[in-house]
């Protein structure tokens, strides 16, 4: 393992001191893990609130500013954070219109949220709505899995969600915005290389040369199949497709071309040269478009394609100013 | 009679608490070697790290009430496991905690009781049924053959033995079992063969039961 870290116990905390450094705008409370808005709470603002485990940078620490988070709670690498750590997010950003929570859906993230949302209504009373994002349709079977995987579309949640709550919605409002941006997107993922969660010191799955995983996770979780490397632009075809066949995404369409962190932004470029030119053919307009690393997987060679299909309101909530350390428009 | 008639006193139930820490520690690297053939390699670990921090909090806080023990044994798993394990063992634990209250001692019905009360919280929690290849398998037949072998008028020693086979019998019957819960429900049909993690660690728990109540 070669990587850029003192010690795989403390890649976590030495990377939150790093953040902190670098982006004097943000508060972290490294206690707690939490990096927030440094303005926040804003009186009569929807807090937004989201985490997960660590190594998917700059999903979600990354994500935090004007026009989007107002707190992201590190977990461990690949690990759900807990519930005290959610729930002093809660209270720090409940500026008096309540929080949404903002959930990627794995059994651990799913089961410490709720915890942290009944503690802290028990305990602080502040109102909590959540989403759950399960848009990764490599997962085929919901009905006898955990369901879905949050993948992409968490990145476009926490964005639209978040010019909602700047604009002054009310929490039902950004929630119910919330859940439709999830249910009007789709991801699907491909990786060439595995990644190495620093504490196991050794890659999370084996992958020949001449192989690649179609349908991966963020986490390395397998896919649908194992198959022979292919060419950029048969990539494409086998990741487009299995999104088009899940919904109908004539009309407006934001795509996001995702890097998993051990792709060049040449090969993500080119990738993106190839999906465009597919949904062309099939008829899906793309009105706007994002290309780089946003959700990772450490070090994986690969790269995810996310399709939302998004109305006249959707769209102006994403042309929306954002400035975050990991998007910036419009500032 | 006057044998049969004692129940768990807080010192007993302290002891069940060491006993899975000591067995946790013991079965660490086993347990994450289960966990990475259909999860993700961290199960013996994050137990480990949760275990430790609970027997570190214990030693300064000393309760003074089985319902404060295992208050502080579930808060202090679900603030330093993350993941699955520590909201459904936290969970756990705290049901005990809460259906026990502020005794010092539980009969066995009492005992019973808690137990089913801890079962109803993780089923709750992680909405996992029998059958889904998880640590409901281990713990159901477990909290069944703890309450049936107290009613059947067996002293709390014998039903926490009868517990522990129990227990054992569930871990067992969830290698030809297809995954429908967690992250090992990704690989549905290839999950089967193997050991569910989670109903290994609630064996032990059962087996540490066992070991403080003989």
């Amino acid at each position: 393992m070669k990587k850029l870290i003192n010690s795989p116990d403390d890649v976590v905390a030495d990377a939150l001191v790093g953040i902190a450094a670098a982006h004097p705008q943000l508060r972290v409370d490294h206690e707690h893990r939490i990096v927030y808005r440094g303005d926040t709470p804003r009186q009569n603002k929807v807090g937004l609130v989201s985490g997960g485990g660590s190594g998917h940078e700059p999903l979600h620490g990354g994500f935090v500013g004007a026009g989007m988070l107002d707190a992201a709670c590190a977990g461990e690498v690949f690990t759900s954070p807990t519930p005290d750590q959610m729930q002093e997010a809660t209270k720090v950003v409940d500026g008096g219109a309540g929080v949404l929570h903002i959930i990627k859906n794995y059994t651990g993230d799913v089961m410490n949220f709720e915890m942290a949302a009944e503690m802290a209504a028990e305990e602080s009373g502040v109102t909590v709505e959540t989403v759950v994002t399960n848009d990764d349709v490599a997962v085929q079977d919901s009905l006898y899995t955990a369901g879905r995987r949050g993948v992409g579309i968490t990145v476009f949640v926490e964005k639209i969600a978040g010019a909602a709550a700047e604009q002054g919605m009310d929490l039902a409002t950004v929630a119910a915005l919330a859940r439709r941006v999830n249910e009007s997107g789709r991801s699907m993922g491909v990786a060439l290389t595995s990644c190495t969660v620093p504490a196991a010191g050794k890659p999370t799955f084996e992958l020949p040369e001449d192989e690649m995983e179609i349908g991966v996770g963020i986490h390395g979780e397998p896919g649908r199949h194992r198959v022979p490397l292919a060419s950029a632009s048969e990539i494409a075809q086998q990741l487009v497709e299995p999104i088009l066949a899940d919904l109908d995404f004539t009309g407006d369409t934001i795509v996001m071309l995702n890097g998993m962190g051990g792709s060049p932004l040449l090969e993500l470029y080119l990738m993106y040269g190839e999906v465009k030119n597919l949904l062309d053919r099939a008829g899906v307009t793309v009105a706007r478009s994002l290309v780089g690393n946003y959700i990772t997987s450490l070090e994986m060679a690969g790269c995810s394609v996310t399709l939302l299909r998004a109305d006249d309101e959707l769209l102006t909530l994403w042309d929306a100013p954002v400035n975050t350390p990991g998007l910036r428009w419009g500032v | 009679m006057v044998a049969e008639a004692q129940g768990a006193t807080l010192g007993q139930l302290r002891v069940w608490i060491d006993s899975f820490h000591t067995l946790v520690a013991e079965q660490k690297a086993y347990l994450t070697e289960l966990d990475s053939a259909i999860g993700d390699a961290d199960h013996g670990i994050n137990m480990s790290r949760g275990m430790n921090a609970v027997a570190a909090k214990l030693d300064v806080s000393s309760p003074s009430t089985i319902g404060e023990l295992f208050k502080t044994v579930g808060m202090t798993l679900v603030s330093t496991v993350g993941g699955a394990s520590g909201p459904l063992y936290g969970t756990f634990f705290l049901r005990i905690g809460t259906s026990a209250g502020d005794v010092e001692e539980l009969d066995g019905s009492g005992l019973g009781t808690a137990l089913q009360a801890a079962l109803d919280g993780v089923l709750a929690r992680g909405k996992a049924q029998v059958g889904d290849k998880t640590m409901i398998d281990a713990l159901t037949s477990a909290v069944e053959a703890f309450r049936g072998a107290v009613q059947g008028g067996s002293s709390i020693a014998d039903a926490a033995s009868q517990a522990q086979d129990a227990a054992e019998r569930g871990r067992d019957s969830t290698t030809p079992l297809t995954a429908r819960k967690g992250r090992a429900s990704y690989l549905g049909e290839r999950s089967i063969g193997h050991l569910d993690p989670g109903a290994v660690s609630t064996a032990l728990l059962f087996t540490a039961l066992a070991k403080a109540l003989a």
